[in-house]
């Protein structure tokens, strides 16, 4: 099995931080993973994305051209990227900045999730609640092992901890039912 | 050791190959006295340039490096910060110090880097030829400025003591010639404070020596001995830009 | 126990962990994430970083320290590499050990920030002045960049030569698991020769002058007696599925993560296809192409770049198969799809002239 993510948005709201949840998560269960973000002057313009790639055996290439899912924090993300989607994949938008597209091939869930980041009391969280609808939907890695990774990523920041696993469970939940799988 | 006309422990017993009435003979000599004197010669390493000194690692009878054009000083940090942490000196002249390797000097200096530089200021490029160097006086003639230097054209001497002057890291900075016995002692003990802030650990040290280049300047030994008093010395005043005492 | 590290991160912690204790550099991206790693590790492990006034002043530092016999590096991408290489020739030719790595980016000129490959010319061919080779070490993952630092330290020490661990963009910048419990590395040999105060010693000399011909003569062959030995000792490569190859991909760093992908996709569709993945680019596994040339009827080179290793790739084959080429160039990276539709083609013996060049935009792209 191999998972392959793009993680796309606004610099600023926390998409490689994200993506390294995802990815120290997966590491935490033993699988193979790898994180490539796009970098330089990108970062300087205000986008922002990373690929991450999960595997059960050795990972060919990071780069994620062709994503299996994708999470749009933004309707520039969502025009850039949505497009490169494979067919059957994923699309997962944050439907707060950007009205998710018709299904064309792939899965399409949108999620209010600045609202619902903005309800838990901090704007910031809500890539974590964009990557736990991801995990909910598709169970690439367990919920305990995001948690644990928070733990590991966010560890300078201690006091946001009990927000951002209420965000990423509230994501969750969302992604299990967007699912069918409740 | 004034008196003293033996050969310093601090040279080898090799001949210089340097002109008759040239200066690098001196300063060389009296390095080595003041390595010897300070008892520091089985720690010290020294690093040669380019440019008629290139050979001084054939003289100096410490462990030598020879670097790259101008980056004497670079070469010298890293010396100075690797484990080994010698006592480190650079013998260079000016087209090495002031032209290509200007950066590296001010770098190191603006560093207060613990190193100890000896700079021979001779007023032009001796090994190359006799070209202009950024030392060469106005009006100076070289083989590169054969109707004189013409400020217009090739710019102004640059004075390095002057400028390193306003440098925060410069620990003792000093100019002096070799061009009379008396003056060679004061030089003499102006490169002895120099390796003294070094071993204090007092940080970036420079002695400037104006010299002679009879062979390129066109002039005899005695010829150039007067030429330097009468047209580097105004040019390039004597005395301590920056004093140092121990605390 | 495992953890996640960036390939620039890795290249810090695995200098320091194969004992580098000096680091001297002066910024450029993309290695940033690797000065901000040494800047706070070297001192905890009683190392020296030091930032330097430019790239010619950092090569130069290196230079003074490997003469005292430190453990030594810098690091910088492909505008201050050029600038290092005055440098890099003078520790070849006074025969001194230090690491520099580049993490390739775009070129020529100020070009951009983006990964790329195309610094393997001067990486491999020398780069400065003078009859002299750095051995060129090409890691493609970042668990591999801790190792290969180790290696390249060694290789430094133990041939008292100047070795190049050549990146890109894309390796400084990814992260992947890296579990540095299982590093155990050995001490760096005793460097007699040093330049570090001669007492109870006669004197030592680190210099690269020899002002008489015959003497730098014997000096070059003495080197080049050297350059065999590490051939023979220490020619890298990773072979991917060419045991029955009938194509086969030459690719290194970032390409050849890509490549393999395409490899992987080619034989799902049937097609033997395999990848040679040269670790060291010089010396260059000239002899692992040659071998799987007695099955192989094409070969494919795919690179961040106009194409340099390709030559390297034909040379080593002499004409006995043809050698075809795909590359992205400027900061852009090959597409996986793309060298699957080359592979394809090779397979139906679409294209069948040797050295035909795929570049980056085809004409039918």
């Amino acid at each position: 099995m191999e998972y392959r993510v793009l993680i796309a948005g606004f610099g600023g709201q926390g998409v490689l931080s994200t993506g390294e949840l995802l990815a120290v998560a997966a590491m935490m269960e033993d699988k193979h993973v790898s994180w490539m973000p796009a970098y330089g002057p990108e970062m300087r313009g205000g986008a922002a994305n990373c690929g991450v790639v999960i595997a059960d055996t050795e990972i060919a290439s990071p780069v994620v051209s062709e994503p299996g899912a994708l999470l749009a924090m933004n309707g520039p993300s969502l025009d850039r990227f949505g497009p490169l989607v494979e067919t059957g994949g994923l699309l997962i938008v944050n439907s707060s900045l950007t009205d998710p597209p018709p299904p064309n091939g792939v899965t399409v869930v949108g999620v209010p999730a600045q609202s619902l980041a903005l309800e838990l009391g901090k704007v910031q969280v809500a890539a974590n609640i964009m990557l736990g609808v991801l995990v909910g939907y598709t169970g690439m890695v367990d919920l305990e092992a995001v948690e644990a990774a928070l733990e590991k990523v966010f560890y300078k920041q201690k006091k946001l901890l009990p927000l951002n696993q209420s965000a990423l469970r509230l994501g969750f939940e969302t992604g299990l039912r967007e699912a069918g799988r409740e | 050791m004034p008196g003293n006309f033996g050969r310093p422990q601090a040279l080898t017993s090799n001949p210089f190959h340097y002109c008759p009435g040239c200066s690098h003979g001196i300063v060389h000599r009296l390095v080595a006295e003041v390595i010897d004197e300070l008892g520091i010669g089985g720690r010290t390493v020294g690093v040669a340039s380019v440019g008629c000194s290139v050979f001084s690692y054939n003289y100096f009878n410490v462990d030598m490096v020879q670097a790259s054009h101008g980056r004497a000083p670079a070469v010298a940090t890293g010396l100075k910060r690797s484990p080994a942490a010698p006592v480190v000196f650079t013998y260079q002249g000016d087209g090495d110090l002031a032209a290509i390797g200007t950066g590296e000097t001010i770098h190191a200096a603006a560093r207060g880097e613990n190193i100890t530089v000896i700079f021979i200021n001779n007023a032009n490029f001796g090994m190359t030829g006799g070209q202009m160097a950024p030392t060469t006086l106005p009006g100076q003639v070289t083989t590169t400025t054969p109707e004189g230097r013409n400020t217009a054209e090739s710019g102004y001497p640059l004075r390095v003591c002057e400028m390193l002057s306003t440098v925060e890291g410069v620990a003792f900075l000093t100019r002096v010639t070799v061009h009379k016995p008396a003056m060679v002692l004061k030089a003499r003990a102006a490169v002895k404070k120099a390796f003294q802030v070094q071993l204090a650990g007092g940080g970036f040290s420079l002695v400037e020596v104006l010299a002679t280049c009879p062979t390129n300047w066109g002039q005899t030994p005695v010829d150039a001995l007067r030429w330097l008093e009468e047209n580097m010395i105004p040019a390039y005043p004597l005395g301590e830009f920056r004093s140092w005492e121990a605390s | 126990m495992k953890q996640l590290m960036k390939g620039n991160e890795a290249i810090g912690e695995g200098a320091v962990r194969a004992g580098c204790r000096c680091f001297f550099g002066y910024p450029i991206t993309p290695q940033s994430e690797l000065p901000h790693y040494l800047a706070r590790r070297l001192p905890e492990a009683g190392g020296v970083f030091l930032q330097a006034e430019s790239e010619l002043a950092a090569i130069n530092m290196v230079y003074g320290a490997a003469a005292a016999g430190g453990r030594v590096m810098t690091s910088s991408s492909g505008p201050g590499i050029s600038l290092m290489q005055e440098g890099i020739s003078y520790l070849a030719g006074a025969e001194l050990p230090a690491v520099i790595v580049n993490v390739g980016r775009g070129g020529p000129g100020l070009g951009n920030i983006a990964p790329a490959q195309s610094d393997y010319f001067q990486a491999v061919r020398g780069g400065g002045h003078g009859d002299y080779h750095v051995p060129v070490l090409a890691p493609a993952s970042v668990p591999e960049i801790i190792t290969l630092m180790q290696d390249a330290f060694d290789l430094a020490d133990q041939y008292r030569n100047p070795v190049m661990v050549l990146a890109d963009g894309v390796l400084g910048q990814i992260m992947e698991p890296v579990d540095l419990g299982e590093c155990t590395f050995a001490e760096a040999p005793p460097k007699p020769w040093a330049t570090t105060g001669n007492e109870g010693r006669s004197r030592n000399i680190v210099n690269s002058l020899y002002i008489v011909p015959q003497e730098l003569e014997t000096h070059c062959l003495k080197l080049s007696a050297k350059y065999e030995s590490i051939a023979e000792d220490h020619t890298r490569w990773e072979s991917y599925e060419t045991r029955d190859a009938d194509l086969v991909v030459v690719a290194y760093g970032t390409s050849a993560r890509i490549a393999k992908a395409a490899v992987n996709a080619a034989r799902r569709r049937g097609i033997r296809a395999g990848l040679i993945r040269p670790v060291s680019l010089w010396p260059f596994p000239a002899g692992a192409l040659q071998g799987a040339a007695r099955h192989a009827s094409a070969f494919l080179v795919v690179e961040m770049s106009l194409g340099q290793m390709v030559e390297d790739v034909r040379m080593a084959l002499s004409g006995v198969r043809p050698v075809h080429f795909y590359g992205r160039t400027g900061g852009m990276l090959p597409e996986a799809g793309e060298i699957l539709r080359h592979l394809t083609l090779l397979h139906e013996g679409v294209v069948s002239h040797a050295g035909k060049l795929w570049p980056a935009a085809s004409a039918d792209q």
